[in-house]
């Protein structure tokens, strides 16, 4: 969309272009501020310089119609980066329905990654080139930051939580990530690496060593069954808590008339307050998990209620984990 | 341009009594002025060193000097000193305690035993953070986010906090005082729209004082009970809400940015009338654009949390607000630059700090719009494009401003001028030191280099060794006003009473001026910044004013 700049860093998201036209855009708005007044100052300084000791000024004490000029003039302005700014925000904000899920959790001082069918990195991160990626950030201690300077964008990783952040790479390549969110003593050395893949590639990488690690939808069905959850949740809906299947995505009605989307962030509460959001007909009957649970066996939970859909989750690469939502 | 012939007045608030006693025991407001003065440059100082080891320590992408741990410590105890215990305090204590009640023509505050009880509570919380700061450091940073204040951090944090709380009570106290002085204190004749735009802007910044202090202290008692005692208010394991704690600190510490930069702004809206010798252009917009800061400053806080995961209605209405704010900003601007038309303008050194002044807040201000507008935050957020941005805005500002108030008013202070070629000189080596120390950081944030890191990618060296060493130039900077301003306080030239000449009611008596202030209570009788009807300045009205005056 736009060429390299110097003084800009590497576009590879679908978010660069964007940020980096905005950019642009301030900077000629402020850049023709700034010289418009230091041109004003010097020139009225060389021009007004007092000439003689006991000179003074022409007393003039000021001009409605240049005051309501640069009141509305700048408001002008300041409205379309407002207006532009929040186009690319809320664009951020909203992942696409068809994302790549993985889940990035944050401790002092690493990145642990897990992909959709279970492959685990430390201070990596591989993703396909062109697909939709959604990250979902936890953190198992203090804030933390996920930043990929190169695509653009960064999220906070709160503790208690999930913030879920997305991209779509542009172009194959190793891309730095940071900790953007000062966490104490190794703050700085929180950094690892985005690799972006051509899809095939990415296929490959993904079942390369997939048998090393435990499938997380596989370990989620162990849990659930462990922590008795299949007790209260039937599948048939005829339980004292409500069926799972195809839960998630879905709209779910709850007791006090409203409703919520069921994702990742409220399946995750529904675990550790579960009183926080009651489904319309059930009753508060449910035991808090708080504290029984780790982020990982957390994430391995939602992971099956995810793959209790109309279609199972393959564990393999790109195009997997469709999430149901249209 | 003063007759030569200047003496000091016989007796005067700096030898009115003798004694170590008449100092710590003084309610004279310009004493406590004074008091300020020399303990909010020991902090500036303390500050400064910090500043110093930092900039040395990023000269090199692994980090030259000190272990991460110490390096975190640095920055922390760097933010602190010079926020809580330098900046806030500096303008509105030092030069609105001495000049507040000179402007409006009072002997004194409202209440100058609180005025001096403020100056000794500042004393405790700054001693407190001077023990936090010998006694383990402290590596929060600044803003002390939990859980990493609250639980996380081994560094000396509750008695840091409790420095700041008790510091809080300063800033409350002298807020009140001020408010009550400029309500009930004005000399006959000294209607609200005659005030000195200095004083409208200390009245907006005490606003702040009385209404946003109360909270940023006690939030931080809560993370400190939160520390101590476990209790569980931000703490997710406890049940608490971490980013509950960030709304609550930045309800005050973004209206502590106007904190730090009204009263600048008053300062510079007080010389460039002078230097320009014609009324400032816009009195009224000026003055209601102080308010309107201090009152909109109030619902921005939330854009410092766009990436935090607040709702997407939360930073659509933050982001418009903060643009808001930026308008009344935009207008002092103008105003400022339109006071110079058809002015007889002069080169002296406060003018020069003014138009310093203008530059750097132009440079920070403008970009303060870059971190409001929500798309493009996401990238430059937390980096150090914000670090260039807020010291543009709190160094370039404020301390720009702050210094060259204490050269505008020096002579009234201290009844001596100083040596004005070296001080123009350090005014320019200011100015192009500070760009040069900070305008590389823009970059380097906009490249993705994140703060707060003890070591960086290697790409980012050359901007850093630019950076450090704009530093050691901005340092000389500050040092030689420090050095000739003590200077001239006994070798400097006798001032007069009016040496610039200025139109302020501090300017019609003595330099410096006797303890009571004014030999008789003045009368007001003509309008702010008026130097036509001026006679008693002994100024000449301009020979040409009928051919281009215009109004």
């Amino acid at each position: 969309m736009q060429a390299q700049l110097p003084f800009y860093p590497e576009q590879a998201s679908n978010f660069a272009p964007n940020v980096d036209s905005l950019m642009t855009f301030l900077i000629l708005v402020s850049v023709f501020f700034s010289v418009a007044i230091t041109v004003a100052i010097i020139y009225f300084f060389w021009k007004y310089r007092r000439q003689q000791q006991h000179e003074i000024g022409v007393p003039i004490h000021g001009d409605l119609r240049l005051e309501t000029a640069w009141i509305v003039i700048p408001s002008i302005l300041a409205l379309a980066m407002f207006s532009w700014g929040a186009v690319v925000y809320v664009d951020y904000r909203h992942a696409p329905s068809d994302t790549l899920d993985i889940y990035v959790s944050g401790k002092q001082w690493m990145w642990k990654i897990q992909q959709p069918n279970g492959r685990r990195e430390i201070n990596e991160l591989h993703v396909p080139v062109g697909r939709d990626v959604k990250l979902i950030l936890a953190s198992e201690d203090v804030i933390h930051d996920f930043f990929v300077p190169a695509f653009r964008v960064k999220m906070d990783v709160v503790p208690g939580r999930y913030n879920t952040m997305w991209f779509r790479p542009t172009r194959a390549g190793r891309y730095v990530f940071f900790c953007g969110q000062y966490c104490g003593t190794s703050h700085a050395n929180m950094i690892g690496w985005v690799t972006v893949m051509e899809p095939p590639d990415y296929a490959a990488w993904l079942s390369g060593s997939s048998n090393a690690d435990i499938n997380p939808v596989a370990a989620g069905e162990k849990l659930f069954a462990e922590k008795a959850c299949s007790s209260c949740h039937v599948s048939n809906g005829t339980g004292r808590a409500p069926s799972l299947n195809g839960v998630y995505g879905g709209t779910v009605k709850l007791a006090d008339g409203s409703t919520v989307t069921a994702d990742e962030t409220y399946i995750r509460e529904s675990l550790l307050a579960p009183n926080a959001k009651i489904v319309a007909g059930f009753q508060p009957v449910m035991q808090s998990f708080q504290g029984q649970l780790s982020e990982d066996q957390i994430q391995s939970l939602i992971a099956y209620i995810k793959s209790l859909q109309s279609q199972p989750v393959p564990a393999t690469g790109a195009g997997v984990v469709t999430t149901g939502k249209k | 341009m003063q007759p030569p012939d200047q003496k000091l007045p016989e007796t005067h608030y700096l030898n009115a009594t003798y004694g170590i006693r008449s100092w710590l025991l003084t309610t004279d407001h310009k004493r406590i002025a004074l008091l300020y003065l020399a303990s909010v440059t020991f902090f500036f100082f303390v500050g400064g060193i910090f500043a110093t080891l930092i900039r040395i320590h990023l000269l090199t992408p692994e980090g030259y000097l000190v272990t991460p741990e110490t390096y975190n410590k640095l920055f922390t105890m760097h933010g602190v000193a010079m926020i809580f215990f330098f900046l806030i305090p500096s303008i509105p204590a030092v030069l609105g305690n001495f000049l507040i009640p000179l402007m409006i023509g009072a002997k004194d505050v409202a209440f100058p035993k609180l005025n001096l009880l403020s100056w000794y509570l500042y004393i405790t919380g700054g001693c407190f953070a001077l023990y936090a700061f010998s006694t383990g450091g402290l590596d929060t940073g600044w803003t002390f986010y939990t859980p990493l204040s609250s639980v996380y951090s081994n560094s000396a944090v509750a008695p840091a906090i409790i420095g700041i709380f008790i510091n809080g009570f300063s800033s409350i106290l002298t807020g009140m005082n001020f408010v009550v002085t400029i309500h009930t204190m004005r000399a006959p004749g000294m209607t609200w729209f005659r005030l000195p735009l200095f004083v409208w802007a200390q009245y907006a910044t005490s606003i702040i004082f009385i209404l946003g202090t109360p909270v940023i202290a006690i939030t931080l008692l809560l993370a400190a009970l939160e520390r101590v005692l476990h209790l569980g208010f931000f703490n997710p394991a406890l049940g608490g809400d971490p980013i509950l704690f960030q709304h609550l600190f930045w309800f005050y510490s973004h209206p502590a940015v106007y904190i730090m930069i009204l009263p600048a702004m008053g300062v510079v809206s007080e010389i460039i009338p002078t230097f320009a010798r014609k009324p400032i252009f816009g009195y009224a917009f000026i003055a209601g654009s102080s308010i309107a800061i201090a009152v909109i400053g109030f619902v921005v806080w939330a854009h410092h949390m766009f990436l935090t995961g607040e709702s997407t209605y939360s930073a659509l209405a933050f982001s418009l607000l903060s643009y808001l704010v930026a308008i009344p900003s935009a207008i002092k601007v103008f105003n400022w630059t339109s006071t110079l038309y058809k002015g007889s303008i002069s080169f002296d050194t406060p003018m020069l700090y003014a138009f310093g002044f203008i530059g750097l807040f132009l440079v920070g201000g403008l970009t303060g719009l870059f971190l409001a507008c929500l798309g493009l935050d996401i990238h430059i957020h937390d980096t150090y494009f914000v670090v260039a941005h807020f010291h543009y805005i709190m160094v370039g500002g404020a301390v720009m401003g702050y210094v060259g108030g204490l050269h505008f008013w020096w002579p009234k202070i201290t009844g001596k001028l100083y040596p004005e070629f070296l001080a123009r000189a350090a005014a320019i080596i200011l100015f192009i030191g500070f760009n040069l120390t900070f305008f590389p950081q823009f970059v380097l944030g906009y490249l993705g280099m994140p703060r707060r890191y003890h070591n960086y990618p290697p790409e980012f060296q050359v901007l850093n060794v630019m950076s450090t060493a704009g530093a050691s130039i901005l340092a000389l900077g500050y040092l030689l006003p420090m050095i000739y301003l003590t200077w001239a306080m006994r070798y400097g030239k006798v001032a007069g009473p009016n040496p610039w000449p200025a139109t302020g009611l501090e300017w019609k008596t003595a330099s410096p001026p006797p303890t009571e202030n004014f030999d008789v209570t003045p009368q007001v009788d003509w309008e702010p910044y008026d130097y036509k009807n001026r006679p008693d300045l002994g100024l000449v009205p301009p020979a040409l004013a009928p051919a281009h005056g215009d109004d």
